[in-house]
């Protein structure tokens, strides 16, 4: 035995419990391809017949979250375990066998994905009981989201993830009695699919200068003007639409308008080809003259702007919650995957620039999962969190480039093959940094929080 | 009627993990590994909660053996319809010397006591396929038994099961209190919704202990050793069906 390994199993025996010991001897037993016999300090020692470093033996993601449920947590209860379980199952039998297909045709059956989300009550988590919602609170919302970062893709859960956290937080804060039921509630069972229509050809990051407008004529509205990057936008039944229903200043003359999609005068110019989130399917929308009823603006004529801005919040960090388990996945396949490929007669992962990186890594992921539980406790409990979704949106968004790039670099040739999942996420997570408010957005934000902007 | 449904639900090593065995043969690791309801018994309970659902029956339990860490598995079971559950409340060495034949005498001694009419398990249980409980169950009960079910009819006093046996479909007719089997075709389980996950929150679990049901646990098998399998050799090609015969005769196969 060499004696980097000696000290190492040493100072394991010293440190730790019995399982532990045994645990980690073997782990290290395995890292150093050892074959041992006899004890060690009256610690049995594994008399194995077959050298382990051959075998790719690692534990799968199934052994962690295994784990996960006896282990005290910050925020989760005995149930959000069992959602994420029963979710997990939903994933595993619904989704994940089609995923490949569907990313190659560059669009996935939304009805039916949502409608069995829906039916099993996953869409409205945090949605009032009175519309088919379960009235829980957003930590709930939050294990959804990570647990369906075991799709492996990026493109349907954002699609979900507009379904049940980002079109309908305004309309169900705001929204008359009337428009929740007409909208609100199927969204909820899964019956109609949702999408979010705020930024535009002319205006992303700058969401106060969209130019869609919503001109009142009688009791209606007509509408005209466009729409940009709308997930699922050529699926949808219904829009949660952002637009200028006044003059005036540019923070007060927007509405929030629920518009449905197949009225005329509402054209899906195109299917954006996006370099990742390929099964998720974006369009591009223009609005010639559409007739929509007055009373389909969701709360306060003006106060668009503002709901709109509340409700990215529950979008940021739902975003933070998803990334955080595809992060993880990506690393823990990378370590499967370099444990067993062979450089140089040795594992890719017994390199220490390898495993030390993961390490980084790992660490930096889950410095994030700390700034999203401590950010949605104090969510839950009303507080303001904008300053700290901002950055844990900002974070994420970067570690989400960090991560596959690493990664990737470890897979070697493999990592840049489409067979493998790091180089979908690689292309997935680029977008991170710049949908649902970019990473110069947030830093405007944190620093507004500050007080370091410039003043007028 | 007043029927009550006894469904017994075993916590296993989940499906999807790789099984390592420990280091001392003595078994395989269990610890930090994760676990959750044998597929079969999400079978049994499935058809339970269809009973229930058609009123057909009144009320299902949901039963599991084992230390703490069973009540969630029995949680699962509340999640897909079962009413309450009853944990049977064995550990340490009693639990590593479990086995169908003290499950059976627990199962048998729960089914006298809660009236039961039906008890319905898995056909077997993915970690040690022992494949016995229900039988040895009906036995200690002296109760009729339908095994590997792949349907289950309801007719008044009587329950008609289809069997899946080798050469085909053998339909039998048991006169209730019986103990039925579940196979794969029975039904599809439903997922565990939220609004039930929820709900299942409210719903009773008692914890009894064997020696209350006056069950004995000795167990009369020792595990001596358990190996991983021996490792699959590498195949070879043959040019022609005349070298394919030669070499399985030299291998001694022929």
């Amino acid at each position: 035995m060499r004696s980097t390994s000696r000290d190492a199993l040493l100072s394991a025996c010293a440190r730790h419990s019995k399982w532990e010991v045994n645990m980690s001897l073997r782990q290290g037993l395995r890292a150093f391809g050892c074959r041992v016999r006899g004890h060690l300090y009256g610690v049995p020692v594994a008399r194995s017949v077959r050298s382990f470093s051959e075998k790719v033996t690692a534990e799968s993601k199934a052994d962690r979250s295994g784990a996960e449920s006896t282990v005290d947590h910050l925020i989760y209860t005995r149930e959000h375990f069992a959602l994420k379980e029963s979710l997990h199952k939903i994933i595993e039998k619904e989704i994940n066998p089609f995923v490949d297909k569907w990313e190659e045709e560059c669009m996935f059956p939304a009805h039916r994905v949502f409608k069995i989300l829906g039916s099993a009550g996953f869409l409205g988590v945090n949605k009032p009981i009175e519309y088919g919602g379960l009235g829980l609170d957003f930590s709930y919302s939050l294990a959804v989201a990570e647990e369906l970062g075991n799709i492996r893709c990026g493109g349907i859960p954002m699609a979900i993830g507009v379904q049940s956290d980002m079109a309908t937080p305004a309309l169900t804060r705001f929204g008359s009695d009337e428009l929740k039921k007409e909208f609100l509630q199927p969204t909820i069972s899964g019956d109609k699919v949702a999408c979010l229509g705020v930024s535009e050809v002319g205006a992303g990051s700058d969401v106060a200068s969209i130019k869609t407008k919503a001109v009142r004529n009688g009791d209606d509205l007509i509408i005209n003007g466009g729409k940009m990057w709308t997930t699922n936008g050529t699926q949808a039944d219904w829009m949660c639409l952002l637009a200028n229903t006044s003059e005036g200043p540019p923070h007060r003359n927007k509405s929030l308008i629920c518009l449905p999609m197949k009225l005329p005068g509402i054209h899906i110019a195109r299917k954006i080809d996006k370099i990742g989130m390929r099964s998720s399917d974006t369009a591009e929308i223009f609005f010639e003259d559409v007739r929509v009823p007055y009373k389909n603006i969701i709360g306060q004529e003006g106060m668009g702007f503002m709901y709109q801005m509340l409700q990215f919040q529950e979008e940021r960090l739902w975003g933070v919650a998803n990334c955080l388990t595809m992060m993880e996945n990506v690393i823990q396949e990378t370590i499967d995957y370099t444990r067993q490929r062979k450089i140089f007669q040795q594992p890719i992962l017994h390199h220490q620039a390898v495993h030390f990186r993961l390490a980084e890594l790992q660490t930096e992921v889950e410095l994030l999962r700390s700034l999203l539980y401590c950010t949605t406790a104090m969510y839950i409990r009303g507080n303001d969190v904008t300053k700290q979704a901002s950055m844990a949106k900002l974070k994420a968004g970067r570690l989400a480039r960090e991560v596959p790039d690493s990664c990737l670099q470890f897979w070697g040739g493999m990592g840049f093959c489409s067979d493998v999942m790091v180089s979908r996420f690689y292309r997935d997570f680029r977008v991170l940094s710049i949908g649902a408010g970019a990473d110069e957005v947030m830093l405007s934000i944190i620093c507004k929080y500050m007080n370091t902007l410039p003043k007028k | 009627m007043s029927a009550r449904v006894l469904v017994g639900v075993k916590r296993v090593i989940d499906y999807a993990v790789k099984i390592r065995v420990k280091p001392d043969n003595t078994g395989v690791v269990t610890d930090g590994v994760k676990h959750s309801m044998n597929p079969f018994c999400e079978i049994a309970v499935e058809e339970a909660v269809k009973l229930k659902e058609k009123k057909l029956i009144k009320e299902v339990v949901a039963v599991s053996c084992g230390p703490q860490q069973a009540q969630e598995t029995i949680r699962t079971a509340l999640a897909m319809g079962a009413d309450r559950g009853i944990h049977v409340e064995v550990s340490g060495k009693d639990y590593d010397n479990l086995g169908p034949l003290q499950v059976s005498k627990i199962l048998a001694a729960l089914a006298k006591k809660e009236e039961t009419s039906l008890i319905i398990l898995g056909k077997q249980a993915i970690d040690d396929d022992c494949n016995q409980t229900g039988q040895m169950t009906a036995a200690l009960l002296d109760w009729p038994q339908g095994t590997f079910a792949s349907e289950v009819v309801l007719e008044g006093d009587k329950v008609k099961v289809i069997r899946e046996i080798d050469g085909g479909l053998e339909t039998v007719r048991l006169k209730m209190p019986a103990v039925i089997t579940a196979d794969l075709r029975l039904n599809t389980p439903r997922y565990a919704t939220l609004p039930n996950i929820m709900k299942a929150k409210k719903k009773k679990i008692d914890v009894v202990k064997p020696g209350e049901l006056g069950v004995d646990l000795t167990s009369h098998l020792e595990v001596l050793r358990v190996d991983e399998p021996p490792q699959r050799q590498a195949g070879m090609k043959v040019e022609t069906v005349e070298e394919l015969i030669s070499r399985l005769k030299e291998a001694g196969r022929m």
